[in-house]
């Protein structure tokens, strides 16, 4: 028969289609067991709620690098920050920095002396426009809808720092080395990272996640305000509405949530 | 096709490399791993799910687990029973199951898997370092 071949080849097709489905489908069928009917995932019940979550800084409140340093001790040691001396492989996710590189630009030639010489304490600005999550390639960085942190995923993170380069405010460490050895003391509630991904600031999702306020500002003695932006009845709405606030880089359109009063 | 004895011997030479693994392990299969229990997951008996469930569908639950509390912020997870898990590998998991060497590892060391959980999430809430 002329035709035998193709029969051969069309049935040898449809015999493998047989035979590969019903693995797939039950690979399916066993994720849909793990959510199933029959099973909840839902929030906690003290999880804290905001549309926008934003930061007000007192500046004024913050004299030296030494007031700084109980706000970022906190910090790096809930979320396994590792201290890394040489200064190509540091990991920050909260520090001081100085007023001219908090804020660049002109717009304050001659400045109040006392002001320069503060200390100013950054972190991720959790931008309304974040151009980090338009640079990552592989959705490891994503605004949360429901509260508008800007989060990471360690698990998809490959590695690429493009968010690092997007980041005007170089919120964004990446783990040149091994983090472990690094970590002074341990917290065994949270993961650390590995070798190869970006880390920053998470306005500790995980503590709103069971109803508690960010560390740095529980630890920062009314120095650090939180709360929703959209709430005009929130604390840091008060704060912004009662005294004169600035935002790092304002002019490049990322809708920084982290305000300065000075 | 001269060159047959020489096919041959090749032909054999091959299979005797290649069947000698299960000839020479002929009889002898590793005996199945068994997992030790702490005594506080003795004293829960019941995991999140059955243990039949858990032993063979414990990495879907996982994923499932890690896409939930990552992705979508939701970290309760009811089981069929209605008892409510903070979906937490570290916090939850290992609590029980704080003996990752006899519980974890001898499973995967068997099945010849290598996890990477560990590189970030920490092996044992309860252990010293």
């Amino acid at each position: 028969m002329d035709s035998s071949r193709r029969r051969i080849l069309q049935l040898l097709g449809i015999s493998a289609l047989a035979l590969t489905t019903r693995p797939v489908l039950d690979a399916f069928a066993k994720e849909q067991q793990a959510t199933g009917a029959d099973v909840i995932i839902k929030e906690g019940d003290k999880v804290l709620k905001a549309r926008q979550w934003a930061m007000v800084i007192d500046t004024r409140k913050l004299h030296s690098e030494a007031e700084l340093e109980p706000l970022i001790e906190a910090c790096h040691t809930i979320h396994n920050v590792p201290k890394l001396l040489n200064k190509n492989h540091e990991i920050k996710w909260l520090w001081g920095t100085h007023y001219h590189n908090a804020f660049p630009g002109k717009a304050a030639r001659f400045i109040a002396e006392e002001v320069e010489q503060r200390p100013f304490l950054v972190l991720c600005n959790h931008c309304e426009n974040p151009p980090c999550v338009r640079a990552c390639p592989t959705k490891a960085t994503w605004k949360r809808d429901n509260d508008g942190i800007v989060f990471m995923d360690f698990h998809r993170c490959i590695g690429c720092r493009f968010c690092m380069a997007a980041c005007p405010f170089g919120a964004r460490s990446f783990n040149y080395r091994d983090p472990r050895p690094f970590i002074q003391e341990t917290n065994k509630k949270f993961p650390t990272r590995m070798k190869g991904v970006v880390e920053k600031c998470n306005f500790c999702a995980e503590r709103l996640a069971v109803g508690q306020i960010p560390a740095c500002v529980e630890v920062s003695k009314g120095a650090l305000a939180f709360g929703d932006l959209y709430d005009p009845k929130s604390e840091v709405r008060e704060l912004i509405r009662t005294h004169f606030t600035i935002r790092r880089k304002q002019t490049l359109g990322t809708e920084p949530c982290v305000y300065y009063i000075v | 096709m001269n060159n047959k004895a020489l096919i041959v011997t090749g032909v054999v030479i091959f299979l005797l490399i290649v069947l000698f693994p299960f000839w020479y392990m002929r009889g002898k299969a590793a005996p199945p791993p068994e997992v030790e229990l702490t005594p506080k997951a003795k004293a829960a008996q019941k995991c999140v799910r059955s243990t039949e469930y858990m032993r063979a569908e414990h990495m879907q639950l996982l994923d499932v687990w890690r896409d939930s509390v990552v992705r979508e912020s939701k970290r309760i997870y009811v089981n069929p029973d209605g008892k409510e898990f903070n979906m937490s590998l570290s916090n939850t998991c290992l609590d029980c199951h704080s003996n990752k060497a006899e519980f974890c590892d001898r499973c995967h060391n068997y099945a010849s898997v290598r996890p990477y959980c560990w590189s970030c999430h920490i092996e044992n809430p309860k252990e010293k370092t």
